[in-house]
């Protein structure tokens, strides 16, 4: 067993990847986690492949490298699949999530993955609850479907903090309720 | 001479610690002209020691203000007070030549 | 660690951790001009000024040039001065550096690290810092957040001291810590401000009743005798570093040393590597020793002064050392390596055994290129087989290059 959590999460500039990572560990740091979270930085350029880290851990996280051999990868963007190695360093004990429209079959003959594979439809959720194409945010309940990492509750608790003064109770409500869909729909 | 003092004695980062240093400072021997003052001339118009850069003209305030011998100790000789005189009783002479009788 | 004062773990960046700092410090003047990706901090910094939590006066300037100068004007002035800086920004700074430390003015500044150009790069090596080293500067590195942080108050308390009267860089590397989120312990308030305290000038231009005169010409006669005074003040900082070091453990229950030893006593193999690679080398470490590998770690915290004595004593005797530099030094050995050889070099010359470690310089990172923990194993497996060649430089993560 690792001692810290890995996550990778490829989306595209823009998609809220970097977000994503980063709801995840403030959700573990109010269990007393260790925690990390960063972008890889690259150009900056909306729409470009990108990717977004984070780890969870009981002890201390001392490296900076980005993730190598994640625990978890979530796919932000299922068009990605077509041009990036998503499952680059995911060993058969890990588990992919994606937000497709596909079934995780589909996906699992498409990356030839062997390990948990899961799929939802992120972004049909993201745009029926809060009329945006943000599928981020859905990913997380998929997440703590699939590896029970974090809490919903924790979960909660961050996007209220970060969106509450910012886009207003009933659009944060629509956001969380999105991540409770997915959490529901994911398999 | 002046002994000058070793990096121990200075203030730090070349500060200057006391107002008014300069006083301390006698620019007077640089000058190679020195300006001779026609006392006699002299309409006491004070524009040479509003003018006068090293402000060593010094004047005699009140009313009717007038001007005194120029303070050799700073003047650096640089002539405007001869070039402003509106009655020309100002000259510039060499250093040390003959009209130069203050010595 | 167990902080001696109460203290709150936030999920914060390298970044906003420093703006936390220079909010508990309230200085008087902060000049703000934004670079990449330094920017964060004055953003963060900008927020708790328009929220009404500092008193500071925010200077917006037109270049780094006059943010500089900015802050030598207040801080002359007799205020608590503070900007933050990156790459180009700090070199366009460098004339007013000199003017800041020759002026004997404890401003503290920031520094994200970022490359320089040409090419424009804009993410994380020490190039920026490295070309103002000798600039009359104390220069602290950080390894993460809360170094950066902790580094940061240590700072002004440093740039203050009577003895030393020296502006400060507080460093840490440009996205890589600024940019990643981390645990972050905040002191409360008021035992920060109790450490820092305030700032009481000697002699301030403001100061009608003692009127002084900052930045006179000086030539022949006196510059050489000011220049001595700086030169002594920087080297005096070790000392007042490690005293106001142990002043602020009591607030934070961590170290302040001039370098941390890491598994280094009884190590037959070093990495010398300053700011976050420090940290991705602790993960080695840990691992190899795991495996039985007699392996450590050096991390150089402050860099300006140079502790060549206590580098030399702590090198001197071990079998390999490699010192990773995060910046190329063109045509001159490589920053950190020409200080820890130098170092070396005194030592051996004092030492009888003659006990001089094999030593290598390495280059990585440039342009913020990633360094990975297996490319670290793989250099501390090379270096304890001995078998490398030191009389040229290696590059890690260089394509086209051997190890």
């Amino acid at each position: 067993m690792k001692e810290i959590f890995e996550i990778r999460i490829h989306g595209r500039g823009g998609q809220g990847a970097k977000t994503a990572a980063q709801f995840i560990v403030e959700a573990a740091l109010s269990k007393g986690k260790h925690i990390q979270s960063f972008p890889e930085y690259g150009p900056e350029r909306a729409g470009a492949p990108m990717k977004a880290f984070a780890r969870i851990s009981d002890v201390e996280i001392r490296t900076y490298a980005p993730v190598v051999n994640p625990d978890v990868v979530i796919v932000i963007d299922h068009t990605l699949l077509d041009s990036v190695d998503v499952t680059e360093g995911l060993n058969d004990d890990g588990v992919l999530l994606v937000n497709s429209p596909l079934s995780s079959e589909e996906i699992r003959k498409k990356t030839k993955f062997n390990g948990k594979c899961m799929t939802v439809d992120a972004t049909r959720i993201a745009i029926d609850a809060v009329g945006r194409n943000l599928p981020n945010t859905p990913m997380i309940g998929a997440l703590i479907k699939a590896t029970n990492c974090i809490s919903m509750d924790d979960i909660e608790e961050s996007i209220n903090h970060k969106f509450l003064k910012k886009i207003g109770e009933e659009k944060t409500k629509a956001t969380i309720n999105a991540v409770k869909k997915a959490y529901e729909e994911v398999k | 001479m002046t002994k000058l003092k070793t990096y121990k004695e200075i203030p730090i980062g070349g500060l200057i610690e006391k107002a008014g240093s300069s006083v301390e400072f006698k620019t007077g021997d640089w000058k190679a002209f020195k300006p001779v003052w026609d006392k006699e001339k002299c309409i006491h118009c004070m524009i040479c020691p509003v003018l006068c850069p090293e402000d060593c003209i010094p004047v005699i305030k009140g009313k009717d203000p007038k001007r005194k011998e120029t303070d050799f100790d700073y003047c650096k000789g640089c002539g405007i007070c001869a070039k402003v005189c509106p009655v020309k009783c100002i000259k510039m002479i060499e250093e040390g030549s003959e009209g130069d009788s203050s010595d | 660690m167990i902080p001696v004062t109460k203290s709150k773990t936030h999920a914060l960046t390298g970044a906003q951790a420093v703006a936390h700092a220079m909010k508990q410090i309230n200085p008087d003047v902060v000049s703000v001009f934004p670079i990449t990706p330094q920017t964060e901090i004055m953003m963060q910094f900008s927020q708790f000024h328009a929220d009404g939590l500092v008193e500071t006066e925010i200077v917006r300037v037109e270049s780094e040039h006059s943010s500089m100068s900015c802050c030598v004007g207040a801080s002359a002035a007799g205020a608590r001065a503070m900007t933050a800086t990156s790459s180009a920004g700090l070199a366009l700074m460098w004339e007013i550096l000199g003017v800041a430390s020759g002026l004997r003015l404890p401003i503290v500044m920031p520094i994200v690290n970022r490359a320089l150009s040409a090419p424009i790069n804009i993410h994380g090596d020490h190039s920026d810092a490295m070309g103002a080293r000798d600039q009359g500067w104390l220069q602290i590195f950080s390894e993460n957040a809360q170094e950066a942080y902790e580094n940061t108050l240590l700072a002004v308390r440093l740039a203050e001291h009577k003895d030393v009267l020296l502006p400060v860089m507080v460093c840490q590397d440009g996205f890589i810590t600024s940019h990643c989120v981390q645990n972050l312990n905040l002191f409360e308030d008021n035992v920060v401000k109790k450490f820092v305290g305030d700032y009481n000038p000697k002699k301030a231009l403001l100061n009608t009743d003692d009127p002084v005169t900052y930045g006179p010409l000086q030539l022949q006669d006196y510059y050489f005798e000011t220049q001595k005074q700086r030169a002594d003040a920087i080297l005096n900082s070790k000392k007042i570093y490690l005293e106001l070091g142990k002043e602020l453990s009591k607030v934070t229950g961590n170290n302040y040393p001039l370098f941390e030893e890491y598994k280094l006593k009884d190590a037959d193999a070093v990495i010398v590597v300053m700011s976050s690679t420090a940290g991705n080398t602790k993960v080695v470490v840990d691992k190899l020793r795991k495996e039985g590998k007699k392996v450590g770690l050096l991390k150089p915290r402050l860099f300006r002064p140079f502790p060549y004595a206590e580098f030399g004593k702590a090198l001197v005797g071990k079998k390999y050392v490699a010192v990773l530099d995060r910046a190329e030094n063109y045509g001159a050995n490589a920053p950190l390596f020409g200080e820890v050889k130098n170092a070396l070099f005194d030592s051996v010359v004092c030492d009888e055994n003659k006990n001089v470690p094999k030593l290598k310089s390495y280059i990585f990172g440039l342009g913020g290129r990633n360094i990975f923990e297996s490319e670290i194993e793989d250099l501390f497996n090379l270096l304890l087989t001995g078998k490398f060649d030191e009389t040229k430089v290696g590059y890690i993560g260089l394509r086209g290059e051997q190890k």
